[in-house]
């Protein structure tokens, strides 16, 4: 056994035992942010923080929440939002936070595809960033099947049936993760305990390993400038922090990340209390009914992109092409053949690419809630085909950029 | 200044989108029905002046309003309990006692004369083929029959409850509650379910509410949906012109035009809104004490960043 001194506080006690003073110099006082960053850079404290009221208000969800196909709608909308106190509050935030972590999640990832930041070293952020979008994805479907509503039941169909895989047929397959010919008690339970634990868990690790793959390349900055981190410290630590290049984690950046999420949590608020319809669709207040197919069944909004990819084609096409969809962004570390990590206003070519990128998503956003006839239908078509050259002109364009 | 550009640029893109598939979506999903403010302009005006003494005698006349309708107001308890009245006429006849104050007057004027057509359910009730409405329409008692339909409108109006006194719920129950259950404030076809002592008085209560359903399933052709989420399922303008006007909705939905007046649908969805949305006054007074407190929040958080930030620059 190790020998140990008596500690002359609490805090050289805990010292010895769980090196809480490395720790604080590690995580936060020696953790070197650059300097030269923007608000964007504080979206990751914007999304755990997020993540933290999900987590949080989704426990007191699950105090009273009854994952039964005959008491779940009620246990939700009577129960919840009328017997227990508050319970409508906590239901309105998670609602509200489930889908604005999306908006932020998608701010994120543009950020990360203007400036760069998912090359030379800093792959490993990029790829598991994209995990967490996914789990995120699968975290949010399978909440929305525990109100059990019209939506709830009709998206679990829809979307257990692209399972079958087209003309492959694999009903077996469908069967099987429904656990049922239909979605009904098997599904029900098995998305909870999806909702509840094992995607919450894979959430925890992925954000884990995506903050740990920050260590060694460190932060991107917003001129994708390289400088030695250590020449930089040693300015700072001897004092002068003013000419220095980073920051230090806390308080520096800190300080800056609770300011935009205090700006972000009054956004936020406001949409909880006031504007909260967009993030509760009214047709998931209407009962699940295996009788009665809604007039117009649409995912939630940040699910319409990849949702249009997969319409506007025959069924084999429109699945080959949401599988492309779904995957391809991983990929961008890879299809990026540039050497440049700078932001993509010096890119020339790649510049426009990120934008028309930008704006094709969301023009398949809009028509993906659109019913797929006339117009929209033509706008979705040429929209799903421009993602997928857009995406198969990637290596091309970029091989061909020049070193800046 | 270059983060107040970043920052235009951000919340740019995110109305945008929001635009798109909020109101620009909703608006081309869903079927446009302008409101006509609850004035059923397609129905006749009253042009004569009712005498209440008169048409205390028609409506309690023999063979009248009272023969099928109950009348509490005037001491005339119905003949049949609900479930066998539905089994007569497929729904159970309401109580007229407080017609007068949730209705509209030439409404019910129209009803009295050609309920199928004042109720816009023709298509359903074709005399031609034996389909008559249950209500039997009022052939006069010998007089002006124009005369003696606003003398039976004035009676209803003399004895009916001040607009003031027609609570959400007795508007709900009276317009739409014998057809629409809404679980949510125990509201059955047959009434509001009591707590019952004893397991099997609660069977029997719930066997009386299965078999008036059945019998209402065969006059509608399907059971009229229980309405405990509506208010939050559908938006309030839907409620306003659906209540006006099933119709322009849903065409040929076998639900009739029930002729409330404007105050009357007010209530009915204000009873629709304590059902769905029943702490919604909770919502106010809570979310602005939050904001109160969030906005003291930024001012603390810029505060320190200000600080920390002052000897970084």
């Amino acid at each position: 056994m190790a020998h140990f001194e008596k500690a002359n506080s609490l805090n050289e006690w805990l010292d010895q035992r769980l090196a809480v003073n490395t720790l604080k110099r590690v995580l936060q006082t020696e953790y070197w942010i650059p300097k030269n960053i923007n608000f964007l850079w504080a979206m990751g404290m914007v999304l755990a923080i997020t993540f933290g009221i999900l987590l949080v208000s989704g426990i007191f969800l699950l105090m009273y929440y009854q994952p039964n196909v005959d008491t779940a709608f009620d246990s939700v909308n009577y129960t919840i939002m009328r017997e227990v106190g508050f319970g409508w509050l906590w239901r309105h935030v998670h609602a509200v936070a489930a889908s604005v972590v999306f908006l932020i999640i998608y701010i994120h990832m543009f950020t990360g595809i203007y400036y760069g930041s998912y090359k030379k070293g800093r792959e490993i952020i990029w790829i598991s960033g994209m995990l967490l979008f996914v789990a995120f994805s699968a975290e949010a479907f399978s909440g929305y099947m525990l109100p059990w509503g019209q939506m709830s039941y009709w998206a679990g169909m829809v979307i257990t049936n692209l399972f079958s895989l087209g003309s492959l047929e694999f009903n077996g397959l469908v069967e099987w993760i429904r656990g049922d010919y239909v979605p009904a008690q098997a599904f029900l339970t098995r998305f909870f305990m999806l909702h509840v634990l094992l995607i919450p868990l894979a959430i925890i690790a992925l954000i884990g390993i995506h903050f740990g793959a920050l260590r060694l390349p460190h932060v991107n900055n917003q001129d994708g400038e390289e400088f030695d981190y250590d020449v930089e410290a040693e300015k700072y630590k001897a004092g002068d922090k003013k000419n220095s290049k980073v920051i230090a984690f806390a308080n520096d950046f800190l300080s800056k990340d609770m300011f935009v999420v205090a700006v972000y949590l009054v956004f936020f608020f406001y949409l909880v209390f006031w504007n909260y319809s967009f993030a509760m669709d009214p047709v998931n207040f209407d009962p699940a009914d295996g009788l009665k197919t809604p007039a117009h069944i649409y995912p939630e909004w940040y699910f319409l992109w990849s949702y249009e990819i997969l319409r506007p084609f025959s069924k084999d096409i429109g699945l080959i092409a949401f599988g492309f969809a779904q995957v391809i962004f991983v990929f961008l570390p890879f299809l990026d053949r540039s050497p440049n990590a700078v932001p993509a206003s010096r890119r020339g070519l790649f510049f426009i690419w990120f934008w028309l990128l930008l704006i094709d998503m969301i023009a398949l956003t809009a028509m993906g809630k659109l019913p797929p006839e006339g117009i929209y239908s033509t706008i979705g078509f040429v929209s799903a085909v421009v993602f997928i050259l857009l995406w198969i002109a990637l290596p091309i364009i970029t091989k061909f950029e020049k070193k800046v | 200044m270059k983060e107040f550009k970043i920052l235009a640029v951000v919340v740019f893109f995110s109305l945008v989108t929001y635009w798109l598939v909020e109101p620009l979506a909703h608006s081309i999903l869903h079927k446009h029905v302008d409101s006509n403010h609850f004035t059923y302009a397609d129905l006749p005006a009253l042009e004569k002046t009712g005498d209440v003494a008169n048409g205390k005698e028609l409506v309690m006349g023999a063979g009248a309003c009272t023969g099928c309708h109950s009348l509490e107001a005037a001491g005339i308890a119905a003949s049949m309990d609900a479930v066998t009245a539905a089994s007569s006429y497929g729904v159970n006849p309401p109580d007229l006692s407080a017609v007068g104050a949730i209705y509209d007057d030439k409404f019910l004027a129209a009803l009295i004369k050609d309920p199928a057509s004042a109720l816009n359910v023709s298509h359903k009730f074709d005399p031609a083929s034996g389909k008559m409405h249950p209500m039997t329409q009022f052939y006069g008692a010998g007089g002006d029959m124009d005369q003696e339909v606003a003398d039976m409108v004035a009676y209803f109006k003399s004895i009916a409850p001040k607009a003031e006194e027609v609570t959400p719920a007795i508007a709900y129950e009276n317009a739409c509650g014998r057809c629409h259950a809404v679980k949510y404030e125990s509201w059955t076809q047959i009434g509001e379910k009591p707590t019952f002592k004893f397991k099997k008085d609660e069977y029997r209560f719930d066997a009386n509410v299965l078999e008036y359903q059945e019998h209402l399933t065969k006059y509608m052709g399907a059971l009229p949906p229980d309405l405990s989420m509506y208010y939050r399922s559908r938006n309030v303008h839907f409620l306003e012109t659906f209540i006006e006007d099933p119709q322009s909705h849903l065409a040929g939905t076998a639900m009739p035009r029930v002729g409330v007046n404007a105050e009357s649908a007010e209530k009915i969805v204000e009873y629709l809104a304590d059902s769905a949305d029943t702490l919604r006054e909770d919502r106010e007074s809570v979310g602005i004490k939050v904001m109160i407190f969030m906005l003291i929040f930024t001012i603390f958080a810029y505060l320190w960043k200000r600080e920390i930030w002052k000897d970084l620059h």
